[in-house]
């Protein structure tokens, strides 16, 4: 009955989407503000019936109601009540459902923070979002339902289980992770197309994109890390990114966000780059659109795959050629009506923020191309099979954004409209000497022949050293007296602090991908328990090894000591996991011990004729990747507290929200 | 609708292996020659396994990989040169083992299409710089006339474009 209700509630929301399009927008057409104002309490329905359709769901995952046909394929009795809940999730119907779930939530939102907008921008805002919940509620409805039920006289009494890979903390949270990453920017995206609507973009519309850019980016950031997290502990090789479809999928929409977030800074401050900065938030939602759909329709692996189901293939072709080319077209027709202003000198804090997206674009671009080539060849040539790979992605994307890494320092130290160089580089003198010399320490002390490596990680040096020198200099360090300089670190503005904090994690990702994989080592050999082996300075012994069981699952454990230099660090375990209901897909517990040099990295693997196999890998500092990464959502969520993000918050100063009037 | 139930993570099964208990390279299909070993190595990672997503052999946990390790290192002890190996393979099991394509007619696209879009923009950069420039100029003059001059100007615009209009 609940089932029932939940499907019920979910045709309700599709029916309220129609209205919260169709209704505010005719209204703003018209200068309507009595229907203009439907769409903040239409957009509070559609998340309640959205809340109470998902909510039902969950319900009969946890009340494991097998006649359900979702819930029979994707859940187990003797599943842990979360695993339960993130089974809801780790499907394809239930994923879709909670992708609404979040679009409907963001739409509250902005329905709620967006009081003191025009009127006619909310109402248009609202009813794009409305628009792409339409899209989707259709999908879900019509091809992709959830609440079917299995017929009740053959419903059977136990579950297929939940696919065992899924089964992991990290990956439970992945999903809603990279989710609130991807529905955040159709807020961008109901923006632009509002604007266009409108004809309208100026520094207010700006710093009212900014701030939902900057949240969908920071979301986008820490599932993809989260999911990057999990491949390398859970996959048992210690690789951490693979340039596979699905990662290329989320890592488009990031690039193209990492764009939009510094186009954007330069309509709020400067008043220019306003039909790029529209342009570029289609594309992002575009890229966000094509990572959910081309994942899940599974035309990735190849062209049959969408042949397979041709229902949900050419259902989801169609929303993608609505949406795209329907914001594209309106784009072209209107983009001429957004009139461009403020000039600035190619050296110009504007001209490197133009610089960042050239390349950015072009990076995008690279992933873009890369991933969709062998769909493209096996299309065109009829049946082609080509493959582009990890190589490919290294190269191309590697070329284009090294240059990039190489400027980000440069950016933040030019000054609007019109810049020097020289005094600019002047003031990165500390950066390119700190730079310097940890690269020839690198050639001349570590490994000779690494010479790539050594500037890889100078690059990375240059831009944390240079963030840090850049936030200093700021608070006038060696300027003024320490307690100004003092006051000055402590009432710096979120904004400035936010980049700081994220331009330096980059500079970490940068440093801990060339690290990790330059000098990474392995042991991959037999042993049997009571051998010890040696790697990376380590000796480890082999324990032993036993038969464990978990609430749903059996596992093969082994346990390690590990010593250095005579001395027992501890003990590290790894396991083999085979679940219920899931015999062919055994998984891996990595044993991990983490050193502030890297961490030590234990697999084990099956038994062959010389005992067990075992994987031992020694990966430094592969840890600065996530804690670069957590460097870059602290940077956001510093810069999302900034009190001139917060429209209608009165100023603490008299000082007008944006320091630098528009020209 | 087993085939119906794919997500996005149920996807990375298919990248990651189909279960078969093997797992990556293993210990007894290493050779004992270090330098030959650390050479199929290298070799491996830029191969494809042929029935996963995208997964180079060398990091594969399918059988097919292990098969492909297998008779890479006996091509190697053979005496193959790398590019000997690879191209044996590649005879056999088609461009599609590369994990970085030829490049060649075929996939001109793909490998000049980043640097082309890079070029667009650049260029598209240019011009737009350009015209903004000559917008901002002609503000400029405009701005520096008196408002005599600016009177003049008009007049002999407009005597011009008549001019043009009468002349046939």
């Amino acid at each position: 009955m609940i089932v029932e209700l939940g499907h019920f509630a979910l045709v309700l929301a599709l029916a309220t989407a129609i209205y919260l399009t169709v209704v505010p927008i005719y209204g703003a057409q018209v200068g309507s503000a009595r229907l203009m104002n439907v769409a903040a309490p239409a957009a509070g329905v559609l998340f309640l019936l959205t809340l109470l359709s998902f909510l039902s769901l969950v319900n009969a995952y946890v009340v494991s109601d097998f006649s359900v046909l979702n819930v029979w394929a994707n859940s187990h009795t003797d599943k842990p009540l979360l695993y339960k809940i993130t089974g809801v999730w780790g499907n394809h119907e239930g994923s879709m459902l909670l992708w609404v779930l979040i679009l409907t939530l963001y739409g509250l939102a902005v329905a709620l923070f967006s009081g003191n907008l025009p009127a006619s921008l909310r109402a248009r805002v609202l009813g794009v979002l409305g628009a792409v919940c339409v899209g989707f509620l259709l999908y879900i409805v019509t091809v992709s339902n959830p609440f079917e039920r299995i017929p009740l006289d053959r419903a059977p009494v136990q579950g297929r289980g939940l696919n065992p890979i899924l089964q992991d903390p990290a990956l439970a949270a992945h999903p809603p992770l990279l989710y609130a990453g991807y529905v955040g920017f159709s807020v961008t995206f109901a923006f632009a197309i509002a604007a266009l609507m409108e004809g309208k973009v100026d520094a207010a519309w700006a710093r009212w994109v900014r701030p939902w850019t900057l949240a969908a980016w920071m979301f986008l950031t820490a599932g993809i890390a989260m999911g990057s997290w999990w491949a390398y502990y859970e996959l048992g090789w210690g690789g951490w990114w693979f340039w596979d479809p699905v990662e290329n999928a989320s890592f488009m929409p990031w690039l193209a966000g990492v764009a939009l977030l510094h186009s954007a800074i330069v309509v709020e401050k400067r008043n220019s780059l306003k039909v790029w900065t529209v342009l570029l938030a289609i594309v992002s939602f575009s890229l966000s659109l094509i990572g959910t759909f081309l994942v899940r329709s599974g035309v990735l692996s190849s062209v049959h795959a969408f042949a397979v189901d041709p229902e949900r293939g050419v259902f989801i072709l169609s929303l993608l050629v609505f949406f795209i080319g329907g914001s594209l077209f309106l784009y072209a027709i209107r983009a001429n009506t957004l009139r461009t202003g403020g000039t600035f000198a190619p050296i110009s804090r504007e001209g490197a923020l133009v610089v960042n997206n050239l390349l950015m674009s072009a990076a995008t671009a690279a992933v873009f191309i890369g991933t969709l080539f062998p769909l493209v060849y096996e299309a065109v040539t009829g049946g082609g099979k080509i493959t582009v790979g990890a190589p490919y992605f290294n190269l191309t994307f590697g070329i284009l954004i090294m240059p990039l890494l190489l400027l980000i320092p440069v950016g933040p130290m030019l000054s609007w409209k019109r810049a020097d160089l020289l005094p600019a580089l002047q003031r990165l003198w500390v950066a390119a000497v700190a730079a310097l010399i940890v690269a020839f320490f690198v050639v001349l002390w570590v490994d000779h022949r690494a010479f790539k490596a050594a500037l890889g990680i100078g690059v990375g040096v240059w831009i944390v050293v240079g963030a840090i020198a850049e936030m200093l200099q700021r608070a006038m360090l060696f300027k003024a007296p320490l307690k100004v300089v003092l006051k000055r670190l402590a009432t710096m503005p979120g904004q400035m602090l936010g980049m700081t904090l994220a331009h330096l994690g980059v500079g970490l990702v940068v440093m801990g991908a060339i690290i990790s994989s330059t000098w990474k080592q392995e042991l991959i050999t037999s042993a049997r328990p009571g051998e010890t082996l040696k790697l990376a300075g380590f000796e480890i012994t082999f324990l032993d090894e036993s038969k464990v069981r978990g609430p749903d699952y059996v596992a093969e454990q082994a346990r390690f000591q590990v010593k250095k230099d005579g001395r027992v660090l501890g003990i590290v375990t790894s396991e083999k996991r085979t679940f219920a209901g899931r015999a062919g897909m055994p998984t891996t517990e990595v044993g991990l011990m983490y050193f502030p040099t890297g961490d030590l990295y234990v697999a084990i693997g099956d038994k062959d004729s010389k005992g067990r196999v075992v994987r031992i890998y020694f990966n430094p500092f592969v840890y600065f990747l996530w804690l670069g990464a957590a460097f870059m959502v602290v940077g956001g969520i510093t810069s999302l507290l900034d009190r001139r993000f917060r429209v209608g918050v009165p100023d603490r100063q008299k000082i007008p929200a944006s320091a630098q009037p528009a020209q | 609708m087993r085939g119906k139930i794919m997500t996005l993570i149920l996807s990375l099964l298919v990248f990651f292996g189909t279960g078969s208990a093997s797992f990556a390279v293993n210990p007894d299909e290493m050779l004992d020659d270090p330098v030959l070993e650390k050479r199929a190595r290298e070799i491996s990672k830029n191969l494809r396994c042929l029935v996963c997503q995208n997964e180079n052999i060398d990091e594969s946990n399918a059988d097919l990989a292990r098969d492909l390790r297998i008779l890479l290192r006996e091509r190697l002890k053979a005496g193959d040169t790398d590019e000997e190996a690879v191209q044996y393979l590649v005879d056999r099991y088609g461009e599609y083992v590369l994990l970085k394509p030829r490049f060649g007619l075929h996939t001109l696209l793909l490998w000049t299409g980043p640097f082309i879009v890079l070029l667009i923009g650049g260029l598209g950069l240019y011009y737009t710089r350009r015209r903004m420039q000559q917008n901002a100029a002609a503000a400029r003059i405009e701005a520096d006339l008196t408002e005599e001059e600016k009177k003049r100007l008009q007049e002999l615009l407009k005597s011009e474009s008549e001019t043009a209009a009468k002349t046939p």
